[in-house]
């Protein structure tokens, strides 16, 4: 008998849409088919290793396919419309990716094969991270971190490791703009560095002044987002790497708003020493709702030594007359902080479709991503300006921020996001950054055409207008989706995080 | 422009309404020495350039579904994965949404995820389970933090047995470069012959956590319930890495009072796919889930009172908590745990068990087999699941050599990882490997000249 914990009760009240595949269970019922034993009955495990019940459901296949198709019908997502979500870089996602990361030769190569039988992945890592330093002009790069997170702690695992090993040992400092992604202090937070918070100035740029007040011999280095979360270039960002390197301190780029970049500029060009690429946000690598992503870490020079292990080299070079290809295989950086995850990271999920859009695109392709997210935005900014307060109000990058309240009104931020979706369009990020109130943080991508745009435009200046003339409308939003908001403070209070078979279900064999 | 759905005309009229005159006028702000590099890239690839190269890319790798017969596990294994569990994952409605934030229009992947922690629950034994994490390795590092924080950073030592994974043994010590935390219990160099319970001389007040695997990395299977009691008794708590697979016929890390159960959910349904992405698990006792880091799905009810989930206790992560968050984490493995519940939901409770049992006739039958060559015989007498050691007459490089000449991928060189162990190697077979491959590769080992 199985007793159900306090995790798994369940609100008697509640309407159910969509069971869950717990409650859909019927003893009895078989999924798949296993075959038979071809080989002669082993000794069984000794009786008291053994786990006496299984509380899996029990579902036939279309039980399990239904349930799941139900569920997807439950989700906005890029492919099926528009997802301004800033800082996310929610673009299409190309559908010759998801056919090529599914080639058996990728699918089904074990990461711990002799190099010899898996040159063809190791060609292709190897390429990737030539293509990402000459991308964004680093001189090396490790494929490894599993997420954007994930290349931000080894970006900082860097930048330690290179002041210790010159015996730099008094850097614990790292200085972070009020604007950046919460990551950031959390991953300087999990290696016990202090974070010095830096202000931006009046124009959306790093407060040089404070900057300069805050460097000194005890800063491990800055990390900036460039462009910024409000969707800002730095018009200073030569004297702020200026001010960090004259100090001693490394400068580490958050890649996160890459897009607006590609061809642009390169981020190793302007002199920062370290940044993690975003292949889910750049490289259209689907978000998966909500993973896996793919956290790439391009470094210069001075820090190559010390990425993690492996990286993909060349052990013996090709020749190409007799067309003999190099062999690839595995390096380990001399000073090398470590390993970040089991194995080479994500890359079948991530490499194999990371290589293809570039490939894709080459050179000119990749400049026009940037050009196009960047007209997108602006046009979109233009054309909300009027009605919208934008607080740094000038040419922004990939993405803009704008004020989501209005004088007379006790609409909020997230009273317009929930208004968007009765209009069938996904909200903005909200309330970020922090140093907007009621942010309304807006990246279109460039993989939006004029009419979408034009039409969420049309949809916010209406919005607007609902704000100041029927309010409640706007204040009890979503009204047409299925679900209406949630009660977020239940959920937190009861903790409510699993379910389970029904009482008194049968678990016998 | 090859996703780019913008006309000419239109970009014009785009560029007027902003005001500027070109595509490069927006780029001002940008320093013009640096602005606008020529990138050293090859000229862009058309959709049937690319499925030409990228299907002979993958053409020049041997796979093991046809070019080589595999018995190559260590912490990634070739089970089958239905077809249902794919066709799920190529549902644009998953796979082209976000993080689900925005609950309303997210249920889709709430609910999945809440599905996928209620199966891990079920299959670990546990109360509760996050969204996920990277991978197995990676939310064993995050146990560790779970133990730190429990403790208050009072207790500053991990006892971690030497017969976790050495690569996850390897993220840890990555993971905990500027924590001031001790690592302890792996340094010597594994015995074969040394017993758990060889790690409670490390075990004292000052230990937060004691890892362990289950199956171990060498294959065999303990019962860790006294270990488990002796390390409670010094007031550490313990994290059992474990194989779901075996979970499906072993008993349960939680009802031997493991405090956390991780592992990698590859087995579930996910293919190799050359190390990732996989999804790492992670359970553990309710009381721990305020200092368990990821995310975690919650239900609800929405404002007309329907059941729903939304993302809960969001106070503990990075960006509420920015520096004093316990961990940076932001995305889980969203889609892969979804897959892990497709498969988990089709094969049930019978399926899993199925696959599990087919695994472990097939991994005994092998066993026997080869222990019976001449030079080779098995390394341990304890129980085991679908891998196990065999000690070789010869390195095993050279043999697995010998054996790739014959289409056979060997198994895994535990003297790469433990010099002592050199000879050695880790065989794995799942329910994918036939009598007939099992044959094959006595056979092949049975004629190599061992002289």
């Amino acid at each position: 008998m199985v007793s159900a914990s306090s995790t798994t009760s369940s609100p008697l009240s509640a309407t159910i849409v969509e069971p869950t595949i717990f409650d859909l269970s019927s003893r009895g019922r078989v999924g798949v088919r296993m075959p038979e034993s071809d080989v002669p009955a082993a000794e069984p495990p000794p009786q008291h290793l053994l786990r006496p019940e299984l509380p899996l459901p029990e579902l036939a296949e279309v039980d399990v396919v239904r349930h799941y198709m139900r569920l997807s019908k439950f989700n906005y997502s890029v492919d099926g419309g528009f997802y301004p979500l800033g800082s996310c870089t929610m673009k299409y996602n190309p559908k010759i990716n998801e056919d090529v990361c599914r080639l058996p030769g990728f699918l089904f190569t074990h990461p711990l094969q002799p190099i010899e039988t898996v040159q063809g992945n190791l060609a292709l890592m190897y390429q990737l991270q030539e293509w990402l330093k000459e991308i964004a002009g680093f001189a090396a790069v490790t494929l490894q971190p599993a997420a954007g997170a994930h290349g931000e702690f080894t970006g900082v695992l860097m930048m330690r490791a290179y002041h210790k090993s010159r015996g730099d040992d008094k850097r614990v400092k790292m200085l972070i703009p009020d604007a950046a992604h919460g990551t950031n202090p959390a991953s300087v937070g999990m290696m016990g560095m202090t974070v010095v918070t830096i202000p931006s100035d009046e124009r959306g740029n790093v407060d040089l002044k404070a900057l300069e007040a805050a460097c000194d011999d005890t800063v491990v280095g800055m990390m900036l987002t460039n462009p910024n979360t409000l969707g800002l270039f730095d018009e200073n960002i030569e004297k702020v790497i200026a001010l960090v390197h004259g100090c001693g301190g490394l400068m580490y780029g958050d890649g996160a708003n890459l897009n607006a970049l590609l061809g642009i500029v390169r981020p190793g060009d302007l002199g920062f020493d370290v940044m993690h690429f975003n292949l889910h946000k750049t490289f259209a690598v689907p978000h998966g709702g909500g993973g896996p992503g793919v956290g790439p870490v391009g470094v210069a020079a001075r820090l190559a030594d010390f990425l993690p292990e492996p990286l993909v080299g060349i052990l013996e070079e090709g020749d190409e007359d007799k067309d003999m290809p190099p062999l690839y295989g595995y390096m380990k950086p001399a000073k090398s902080i470590g390993r970040m995850k089991a194995f080479h990271g994500h890359f079948g999920g991530g490499f194999v479709r990371s290589f293809t859009y570039i490939a894709m695109h080459g050179p000119d392709g990749l400049k026009d991503i940037a050009q196009y997210a960047v007209l997108n935005a602006n046009y979109l900014q233009a054309r909300l300006r009027d009605t919208y307060h934008i607080p740094f109000d000038r040419i922004c990058m990939h993405e803009f921020v704008a004020e989501g309240q209005f004088e007379g009104s006790d609409v909020r931020a997230l009273d317009i996001s929930k208004r968007l979706m009765d209009y069938n369009f996904h909200p903005p990020t909200n309330y970020f950054p922090l140093i907007v109130h009621e942010a309304l943080m807006i990246e279109p991508t460039e993989t939006e055409n004029k009419d979408t745009l034009d039409a969420f435009a049309e949809t916010m200046i209406k919005i607007a207008e609902e704000a100041k003339t029927n309010s409640a409308i706007v204040k009890s939003a979503p009204n047409n989706t299925q679900f209406g908001r949630m009660d977020e403070v239940k959920a937190a209070r009861e903790l409510v995080l699993c379910c389970w078979l029904p009482e008194n279900y049968d678990l016998s064999a | 422009m090859t996703y780019i759905p913008i006309s000419p005309h239109e970009r014009d009229e785009m560029l007027a309404t902003v005001g500027v005159k070109s595509l490069d006028d927006l780029f001002t702000a940008i320093p013009a020495k640096h602005r606008f590099p020529k990138l050293d890239l090859p000229p862009a690839w058309t959709e049937m350039d690319a499925l030409e190269e990228l299907t002979n890319i993958a053409n020049a790798n041997e796979n093991v579904r046809g070019d080589l017969i595999s018995f190559l596990g260590a912490g990634m294994y070739n089970h089958y994965i239905p077809s249902v569990v794919d066709h799920m994952l190529r549902r644009g409605e998953f796979y082209t949404a976000y993080t689900p934030y925005q609950p309303e229009i997210s249920q889709g992947t709430l609910q999945a995820v809440f599905e996928y922690q209620s199966l891990m629950a079920a299959l670990t034994g546990m109360e509760v389970s996050n969204a996920s994490h990277y991978d197995g390795a990676t939310a064993t590092a995050e146990a560790v933090n779970l133990a730190f924080a429990q403790y208050r950073g009072k207790r500053r030592k991990v006892v971690i047995s030497p017969t976790v994974h050495p690569q996850y043994r390897a993220v840890i010590r990555t993971y905990t470069q500027g924590m001031d935390i001790q690592l302890v219990g792996d340094a010597a160099d594994a015995e074969l012959d040394s017993d758990p319970s060889d790690l409670l001389a490390h075990v004292d007040d000052n230990a937060c956590l004691v890892i362990v695997q289950y199956p171990d990395f060498f294959g065999r299977v303990y019962d860790y319930t006294k270990f488990i009691d002796d390390v409670h008794a010094k007031g550490a708590l313990v994290c059992v890495v474990a194989n779901p697979t075996a979970l499906a016929m072993f008993k349960t890390p939680a009802s031997m009072g493991a405090d956390i159960v991780v592992g990698d959910g590859q087995p579930l349904g996910i293919p190799m796919w050359f190390g990732g992405p996989s999804v790492g698990f992670f359970t553990t006792r309710k009381q721990y889930v305020h200092k368990m880091a990821g995310r975690l799905v919650g239900e609800t009810v929405d404002s007309k009172g329907q059941r729903s989930y939304v993302l809960t206790l969001t106070a503990r992560e990075q960006h509420i908590k920015r520096e004093r968050a316990t961990s940076n984490i932001c995305t889980n493995q969203g889609l892969i745990a979804l897959g892990t519940a497709v498969y988990l939901s089709l094969l049930g409770k019978s399926g899993l068990r199925q696959v599990a049992e087919l695994c472990y006739q097939k991994a005994h039958y092998a066993a026997n087999a080869l222990s019976k060559i001449n030079g080779y015989s098995l390394a341990h007498n304890e129980p085991f699941f679908h891998e196990f050691t065999l000690v070789c007459p010869k390195p095993v490089a050279e043999i697995n050599a010998h054996l790739l000449e014959h289409g056979i991928l060997g198994g895994y060189d535990l003297g790469q990882d433990y010099p002592s162990l050199a000879n050695h190697m880790l065989v794995a077979v799942t329910e994918m490997n036939s009598k007939e491959e099992i044959d094959t590769l006595v056979e092949v080992l049975s004629e190599v000249d061992h002289g």
